[in-house]
């Protein structure tokens, strides 16, 4: 035994005699990732998070959350002299006067940008394999709260500056507020301490984005790893992986290595973007007064899409009894998102109940064999395109030689008819991939050799597909549609028998799919 | 279910085929060495980093093609930045990926639910537990307690309540009193009604006490905006029409949908239209709305001009500008 | 030299030739161009007002009528002003070359003689804006730069975008960019009010706030790129997009080496 090991060795009996960590770390160092690039923006939403907390405390070293009015004399000779807010002037202040500060300040927004991007991109993973369903659920309904977290979040950390643009944004926040019936006006008084914009915000918005959001941030992302951790991670379905194992490389230590590695990865890009690309020039912005505003005014891109349904809104209001109901403001920004964040939480339940199954998965489902899910998926990321495209529609209108009354009506038509043309058009999609996935098993692949048989007749040649391959064709499980009788067993309407009649129907449109190979058509082939 | 399908018999894992670097000491030379590099580059970037930090000045720019003139320092703390982190990472996935093993093992799932002899035995201790607190026996403490946790409850939503004012009536209340004069803003100057050719559209905020120092909660509603056209271009009512002087109509600036500067005034077409939704309100016949999801016009200022000619409120807003709430009476 | 011509057949010296060629070509020229506007910025003020009827006659009156009386597909220039033609005519806007919605900045069809002379005889017409002076226009002078950001702010980003970028404005109409943008043209343009730009009175904005704004709109030209590439300087639109393509583009292609094994 050498020295050091012996050093190492008496630390850890100090620490096993008194924790009992022993048994527990030697589990957790064999425990096994599956490996697969999709499986990484989980990792980047992570390690966006800890450049996050990183550079955003670099930030607040200088950062002034005070609405106070002060006179610039900074070394920006465009802004010297006018009255701002010293938010505003601290952050002219880290972006001119501190080195590195504006690097900070863009690494900040990038991370944040990629952060939410990263998001995205791990819900669509977990939506269109199937990830989130039983035992999995919990982890589901964490990660919504963490995008909508991840939201809250950027509009507030945005809005800090207190410059030109995220004071517009504001605006538009306290209109929303403002509009909620009956408690509105009240929450926004509230809120900001008194009238907009008032004196107050800009302080107490700065303790929620430092504190109070990443702390539950932490916690939640904390139980969000965790339980991957403690119910594994899932794989997707090919020789040698079942429901009842996980097959990858080891935490020590190739994958603590390349999860390490990959860290810094996500750090090296997130600073190299925010050293050759600018983000949120805000001395070029301005400082913020309500009487000014900028042409092409949008918010960061995760938040883009409600402003574009914003946009395309109908002008309606209600005016009644000395009231207003403000639909063209509730609608597009309170009602359609909150059902799109509902809908997506409960979606495992629906999806559960629908198909009646309720047992445990942990291989993921190829996309395009649950083409309904598939299909529900492709229609929702069209809503929000569209949406998002509209969010835009003054920047693509002067790029692209357009009007953006033109866009705004393809939008407000668009939304309507697109995302249920997706739906269909992806479901046709994946049950045609179904079929040749289902003709590639049988006949094997297309070489493009033709033969001329000894009759005249031309075929072409089919190369035998590798066994590995064949076995992943034929791995999913049939959809099948629930048989849910309308009357029981002596002849007496169950109750609740719409509810059946409902999910009967679902379940069978559901179940749409291709037949799978058999044993006996197989065999059949081999026979010929 | 659908289990009636047996699937088609799994066959071995497949067999694991060594890379380059477990057979050949060269390549396994090769990728230490590559290794060794990546790390090394890690180091140049640390010291590109510390260099410009210290030696560079913060006045110096270079031109860079496509991205122009770019500052110096920013762009090698920056560039330094992403070496010295990015070469890390590479170095450390290129190690694994060439050298550590990669031997993919297998462990086993376990079922979630528990066994249900240890289902039985919760409910058990659960239920001996609550016979314990004799919440059933004991109704004078039940009540209690649900009093007493009900009046906890208030205090901490008290606490809040003086986060802000309440609302009253200052939502619908501005500066723009009877003869308030209307002054460019910036400036600050008292306009005359010759001063605006036609065409012509003046930013203007009300005259009030310390013009130097105006809340921005002010400027969130006082904002108003003032246009000129022929006066036979108006399609207005008697009314309306007798709120302009001279061809000059008054706006509010702030935008009766979401609160954003209205502003965008053209000329030809007399439309003016907001850059944040794109609600587009007509002019000439009282910012009517004609596109967009506004779903009011513009609040009109009844304006005229005082004894020396300058131009001034008539009435204040005959109804509350900006964005609509629950409290507003928009008959 | 001997030692140059040592190079003269290595496999780089043809492309880098051709490169040092190209440059020498493209500075010869944008110097040579240079000098040739400084020679044509010389202002003619003799130019008669018979001579612009002339050409008003032969290249506008079709559209603006014989007097300059204006017709329904194109305004009246009477009371317009000399500057109001220097602009239009200056930046190429008319002639226009077709009826669209919006007529755009092009290579001008007449030269600053033709230009004077045609804003002669509008001005003849009836009192209107005059073309500003060399003395005027001195900005660096008596402009602010932080003074006219403010004004900018208040009465230019709402179309031109906070960093006169250009902006969208309804039906397809745009608001310009003002870069590169001659200080005597966004002069006349302020005062004026062509298309869909209203006018903004020297009265409400007097010559000095103007000239202030021209020294903004020099300075936020002339402002390098502080914190990087700026594309274009629009907003979160661009931001968002590079977030997508070039952040995650990058790191997916990092996810994808990571996770595949080595050979």
């Amino acid at each position: 035994m050498t020295t050091t090991e012996k050093k190492i060795g008496t630390a850890a009996n100090f620490v096993d005699e008194r924790l009992g960590a022993a048994k527990w770390v030697k589990k957790s160092l064999n425990k096994v990732f599956p490996d697969h690039w999709t499986f990484m923006f989980g990792e980047v939403c992570m390690y966006s998070f800890i450049i996050l907390l990183l550079s955003g405390t670099f930030l607040t070293f200088w950062f002034d959350p005070s609405q106070k009015e002060v006179v610039y004399n900074g070394s920006y000779e465009p802004l010297q002299g006018l009255k701002m807010s010293a938010a505003y002037a601290s952050t002219l202040n880290i972006s001119f006067e501190v080195r590195g500060g504006l690097l900070m300040r863009q690494i900040h927004h990038w991370a944040a940008n990629i952060f939410m991007a990263a998001i995205v991109a791990h819900l669509l993973r977990v939506f269109f394999t199937g990830a989130f369903r039983k035992p999995r659920e919990f982890n589901w309904i964490l990660g919504i709260l963490l995008l909508t977290l991840g939201l809250v979040e950027g509009l507030l950390g945005y809005s800090l500056p207190d410059d030109l643009l995220s004071g517009t944004g504001l605006r538009i926040t306290s209109a929303i507020i403002q509009a909620i019936p009956v408690v509105g006006t009240y929450a926004a008084f509230f809120l900001f301490g008194g009238e907009f914009p008032g004196t107050d915000f800009i302080p107490r918005i700065f303790t929620l984005h430092i504190l109070i959001i990443p702390g539950i941030f932490l916690a939640v992302i904390t139980i969000h790893v965790m339980l991957v951790w403690y119910q594994k991670h899932t794989q997707f379905p090919g020789v040698g992986r079942t429901e009842k194992n996980v097959v990858g490389h080891p935490i020590l230590p190739v994958y603590m290595a390349k999860a390490g590695g990959f860290f810094f990865v996500v750090f090296g890009i997130t600073a190299f973007i925010s050293a050759v690309a600018s983000i949120n020039p805000i001395w070029l912005y301005g400082p913020y007064t309500p009487g000014q505003i900028s042409a092409g005014s949008q918010p960061d891109w995760y938040m883009g899409w409600l402003d574009g349904l914003v946009r395309m809104a109908p002008p309606l209001e209600t005016h009644a009894f000395g009231h207003t109901i403000s639909w063209n403001i509730l609608i597009p920004a309170v009602i359609v998102p909150g059902i799109i964040f509902t809908g997506m939480a409960l979606y495992p339940f629906i999806e559960s109940w629908i198909t009646g199954d309720k047992r445990e998965h942990h291989l993921l489902d190829r996309p395009r064999n649950v083409p309904n899910r598939t299909a529900l998926g492709v229609m929702s990321i069209t809503f929000v395109m569209i949406s998002l495209i509209n969010g835009g529609n003054d920047i693509i209108a002067t790029n692209f030689d357009l009007s953006i009354n033109q866009i705004m009506w393809f939008s407000r038509i668009g939304i309507f008819i697109l995302p249920p043309l997706a739906f269909i058009i992806t479901k046709r999609l994946c049950l045609s991939l179904q079929r040749a996935d289902r003709e590639l098993l049988l006949h094997g692949a297309e070489t493009g050799r033709l033969l001329r048989l000894p009759h005249g007749e031309f075929v072409e040649v089919h190369a035998p597909i590798s066994p590995e391959k064949a076995y992943l064709l034929q791995s999913h499980e049939q959809l099948v549609p629930l048989e849910i009788e309308d009357v029981d067993a002596r002849g007496v309407r169950r109750p609740g028998a719409i509810k059946n009649k409902l999910q009967r129907r679902l379940s069978k449109a559901h179940a749409v799919s291709v037949p799978k190979v058999t044993e006996q058509e197989l065999k059949e082939i081999e026979n010929h | 279910m659908s289990n009636e399908l047996t699937p088609i018999d799994d066959s071995a894992l497949p067999q694991h085929a060594p890379r380059a670097t477990d057979v050949s000491p060269a390549s396994e030379k090769r990728a230490e060495q590559q290794v060794a590099i990546l790390f090394g580059l890690s180091g140049v970037g640390s010291l590109l980093l510390i260099y410009s930090y210290i030696f560079v000045k913060d006045t110096v720019f270079i031109f860079i093609p496509i991205m122009g003139n770019q500052n110096a320092q920013q762009l090698g703390i920056g560039i330094g930045m992403a070496m010295s982190l990015f070469f890390i990472g590479i170095a450390a996935i290129h190690w694994a990926k060439t050298l550590m093993p990669d031997k993919e093992i297998v462990n086993h799932r376990h079922e979630f639910r528990s066994s249900d002899e240890d289902r039985a035995e919760l409910v058990q201790t659960v239920k001996e537990g609550v016979a314990g607190v004799q919440l059933g026996r004991r109704k004078l403490i039940k009540r209690s307690l649900g009093a007493a946790i009900g009046l906890f409850a208030l205090p901490p939503v008290l606490l809040l309540r003086d986060l802000g004012p309440l609302p009253g009536k200052k939502l619908e209340t501005t500066n723009w009193k009877v003869g308030t004069r209307l002054l460019t803003d910036p400036g600050n100057r008292p306009i005359l009604a010759s001063d605006l050719e036609v065409g012509a559209v003046v930013q203007v905020l009300p005259a009030v006490a310390d013009m130097e120092h105006r809340p921005l909660s002010d400027i969130a509603k006082d904002p108003v905006l003032l246009i000129r056209l022929r006066p036979e271009e108006f399609q207005l009512d008697a009314e309306r029409l007798a709120m302009t002087h001279e061809g000059i109509i008054a706006f509010s600036k702030i935008c009766s949908h979401m609160g954003c500067a209205v502003a965008l005034y053209e000329q030809t077409t007399k439309h003016l239209l907001c850059p944040c939704h794109q609600s587009t309100f007509d002019v000439t016949r009282a910012a009517k709305v004609i596109f967009g999801p506004a779903a009011r016009p513009l609040p009109q200022l009844d304006i005229t001009v005082d004894a020396e000619g300058y131009l001034v409120a008539r009435a204040p807003f005959n109804e509350a500008v900006g964005p609509s709430f629950w409290e507003r009476n928009s008959q | 030299m001997k030692r140059l011509s040592r190079y003269r057949r290595h496999k780089a010296a043809g492309p880098l030739l051709l490169i040092f060629a190209l440059f020498a070509i493209g500075t010869t020229f944008s110097v040579a161009s240079a000098t040739v506007t400084e020679t044509q910025s010389v202002f003619d003020r003799s130019a008669s007002i018979e001579e612009g009827k002339q050409i008003f006659l032969k290249g506008c009156s079709s559209c603006h009528g014989l007097n300059a009386e204006g017709a329904s597909i194109a305004p009246s220039l009477i009371g317009v002003g000399a500057a109001s033609v220097d602009f239009q005519v200056g930046t190429g806007r008319m002639p226009m070359a077709d009826m669209s919605t919006q007529a755009m900045r092009k290579p001008r069809v007449y030269n600053e003689e033709e230009t004077a002379a045609l804003a002669a005889y509008v001005a003849s017409l009836a009192p209107g804006p005059a073309i500003p002076g060399e003395s005027e226009l001195n900005y660096e002078r008596d402009g602010n730069t932080a003074e006219g950001g403010e004004l900018f702010r208040n009465n230019c980003a709402m179309c031109h975008n906070f960093a006169g970028q250009g902006g969208a404005l309804s039906q397809g109409k745009y608001a310009p960019t003002l870069m590169g943008v001659e200080p005597k043209h966004i002069y006349e343009a302020m005062v004026t009010g062509p298309q869909s730009m209203p006018v903004f009175s020297d009265k409400t904005i007097t010559p000095e706030e103007k000239l202030s704004i021209i020294k903004w709109i020099k300075s936020a030209e002339a402002e390098p790129n502080l914190g990087g590439a700026t594309m274009g300087r629009i907003g979160p639109v661009s931001e968002g997009l590079l977030a997508w393509v070039l952040g995650l583009g990058l790191l997916i292609g990092i996810a994808v080496w990571l996770t595949t094994r080595a050979r």
